[in-house]
């Protein structure tokens, strides 16, 4: 029997095989756990109480969520060209050298209104710019994007380690990173923000910059289905030929294709070097932009589905560092290890399961609806 | 006369609560960094000697090692808020963290290595790498048939620079017509960990010539000694006594003394004798040094001893002034 032609509801396809799946990984990841001696039920208690069970931990989860939303959506976009940008992680690299080299020179002279989009701007630029050398090269030189982006990112972090151990280091500073900016350029803390009106929170890296990102999954969304453009994006994608037979001119989308995702990507600096560490640092990408991959992949490339991934990537990162801390047995390799389960399963193996729920759906299928089909 | 009595017993289950709260509650804790506590290197001599500290005194500690930049304050801050103190940070990247943190529970001690948080609760903790680079560098150029020994760093930072400046030093001191090459390993985090690269690079310098080898790089390390045992080459330790590694062909180690640093933050926490403000540990405190044990003094000559320990007597009478990298961001050529 094909079971992949059997349609499902969609409760089943979105909601409940994602469950199953994260179910199944915690069970290996269980099994994993009581080998090294701990219980892996209060493991999971400590992970979910760690990431949801007071503010600051839902700071944090949010925090991260923030920067997988970005990363992922850049993923996305790409993908929807056939386009693997795997370049995320030099991106948002460069989209932060863009805010902090505006901050340095003019945090000092216009006032925050003005700061937080020319910061947001600079970002997005920068990274589009990064973007845009292997996109070029692939739409006119042919060389794959998979190849040159991964190399980007390493003329990025190699750029970004020349400049602040040379250029834009602190005078007299140990650690390579800038001055810290003024705090008119600093994007408002989610607990300050919350402050105004009133609502006691507890301080966390969350800032405005979750706003921003949930606004950029809804233009994604906006731009990859409900525009012309977003059609030629998805027709180059889907097959270059008929792209060329309707009219699009498949190097041109290769070129907006690359510089949105680079654009998004170099966004995720916002959340990190506007938002949280207010100077510009090395490694503040801290892997998110590979995260990104395997957040789009589980959110399959659709906005909606990549908020959620983020939201369960957060989960894992924040409940993860709660884990590490509440246990000592559990290392932060052991983290790396559930977390690259849950990924196996809901990512890699995410329709694993499926044969198996179409034919309990099958066999507990109203018969009436049977007759009928 | 009975009010009296009262007031004493009050007083004295007081005086013996607290005592004993004292001793229940000493609750030390620290915050490693990205390297991870088995880096074989930095951290783990950290991790050395707060173990020694545990093993010594049956007290544990509270540990977490951080995977990402916003880790550092959030480990620093639940450390505090779990009632840890002293609270340890490892490494110059958690100052900004730890100086936020600090500031917010100014009743907790806290200490750092690396880096000079300056607050009236910190003890800051860095270290003269120079001085000690400046020994090991004495002895590559002695040790030298080729007149050309080689450094390995791991990111290009400015400490890592303060370790190559102050080798160069020496090399030049002993041997002014000595040459140095310098490689870095990479541009991210990984270059701390990349043996197999540290090993490509030394095999590099070994064929432009260099004969002895020294590793300011972490985990890189252990492939640049391997390099060098595999090449019949010299190869010099950092941070901890790493002669044991490859005994023969492990010139030396330029040691670090971390793990003492961290010893006696949990130690002088916990007998009343915290002393916040900055220790800057050099020869002349025994913070830094070079390794001569059991493995490697076949190889250290009379004469290669006794220009060490003129060079070492000189930097602490104060009329050999090693230069550090990180006071003007340049090295002298």
């Amino acid at each position: 029997m094909n079971t992949s032609a059997v349609p499902l509801p969609a409760w089943i396809e979105v909601v409940l095989i994602p469950l199953l799946n994260i179910l199944l990984a915690l069970i290996v990841a269980g099994l994993i756990m009581l080998t090294i001696g701990v219980d892996p039920v209060e493991a999971v208690a400590i992970m979910i109480r760690g990431a949801f069970g007071y503010d600051e931990a839902i700071g944090y989860t949010l925090y991260y969520t923030t920067n997988f939303i970005f990363t992922g959506l850049a993923v996305a976009v790409a993908f929807h060209a056939s386009l693997f940008n795997i370049g995320g992680e030099g991106q948002a690299m460069i989209g932060g050298l863009g805010v902090g080299l505006v901050f340095l020179l003019l945090d000092s002279v216009l006032p925050t209104l003005l700061l937080i989009p020319i910061g947001i701007i600079a970002a997005a630029l920068f990274g589009a710019a990064w973007a845009f050398i292997p996109a070029w090269l692939q739409a006119y030189r042919g060389s794959h994007v998979v190849i040159t982006t991964i190399m980007f990112n390493f003329i990025a972090s190699s750029l970004m380690v020349y400049l602040l151990v040379n250029v834009l280091i602190k005078k007299g500073s140990m650690s390579p990173e800038t001055r810290e900016f003024e705090p008119g350029a600093w994007m408002p803390f989610m607990h300050d923000f919350l402050a105004w009106f009133g609502f006691d929170v507890t301080r966390s890296p969350l800032n405005l910059s979750l706003v921003l990102a949930l606004v950029c999954a809804f233009l994604v969304w906006i731009y990859i289905w409900r525009t012309r453009w977003g059609y030629e994006l998805r027709t180059a994608g889907f097959s270059e030929d008929a792209a060329v037979y309707a009219g699009i001119k498949p190097k041109t989308v290769v070129i907006s294709a690359m510089c949105i995702s680079g654009a998004l990507a170099g966004l995720m600096a916002v959340n990190e070097i506007m938002g949280v560490h207010h100077r510009l640092i090395l490694n503040f990408t801290a892997g998110y932009g590979f995260t990104g991959i395997a957040v789009s992949l589980m959110g399959r490339n659709h906005p909606v589905g990549i908020i959620f991934a983020s939201l369960l990537f957060g989960v894992l990162y924040q409940g993860g560092a709660e884990l590490a801390f509440e246990m000592p047995k559990v290392s932060r390799e052991m983290v790396v290890a559930i977390q690259g389960l849950i990924i196996l399963f809901s990512g890699a193996l995410a329709l694993m399961l499926r044969p198996w729920v179409v034919r309990i759906y099958l066999m507990l299928r109203p018969p009436q609806v049977q007759a009928a089909s | 006369m009975k009010l009296n009595w009262r007031f004493a017993l009050a007083a004295a289950g007081l005086w013996l609560a607290a005592g004993v709260a004292q001793a229940a509650d000493y609750k030390p804790a620290v915050v490693f960094d990205m390297g991870g506590k088995f880096d074989k290197s930095f951290n783990q001599g950290v991790y050395d000697g707060v173990e020694k500290f545990k093993s010594e005194t049956g007290i544990g500690y509270l540990e977490f090692e951080v995977t990402n930049e916003a880790q550092r304050e959030q480990a620093l801050r639940k450390m505090a808020q779990r009632g840890a103190d002293p609270v340890l940070g490892i490494g110059f990247a958690q100052a900004p963290a730890l100086e936020k943190v600090a500031k917010e529970f100014p009743d907790t001690r806290f200490a750092i290595i690396d880096m000079v948080v300056d607050l009236p609760n910190v003890r800051s903790i860095v270290f003269k790498e120079q001085e000690g680079s400046f020994l090991v560098g004495v002895l590559a150029a002695l040790a030298s048939e080729s007149g050309k020994v080689g450094f390995i760093g791991g990111m290009d930072i400015p400490l890592i620079r303060k370790f190559a400046c102050g080798y160069a030093q020496g090399v030049k001191y002993a041997n002014a017509d000595a040459e140095v090459l310098e490689n870095m390993t990479g541009s991210t985090p990984a270059a701390w960990n990349d043996p197999g690269r540290g090993g490509e690079l030394t095999k590099s310098q070994f064929d432009r010539g260099a004969d002895v080898v020294y590793a300011a790089a972490g985990g890189t390390g252990v492939g640049v000694y391997q390099a060098a045992k595999d090449a019949g080459k010299l190869a010099i330790g950092v941070d901890s006594n790493q002669n044991y590694l490859h005994p023969g062909t492990m010139l030396t180690s330029m040691l670090k003394r971390v793990d003492v640093a961290a010893y006696n933050v949990f130690k002088d926490s916990m007998d009343d004798k915290f002393t916040p403000g900055i220790q800057v540990l050099g020869l002349a405190e025994a913070g830094v040094g070079w390794a001569i044990d059991e493995h490697n003094e076949s190889m250290i000559t009379a004469d290669m001893k006794a220009a060490v320990e003129a060079a070492s007597a000189k930097i602490i009478a104060g009329d050999l002034a090693v230069h550090d990298y990180t006071s003007d961001n340049s090295c002298p050529q």
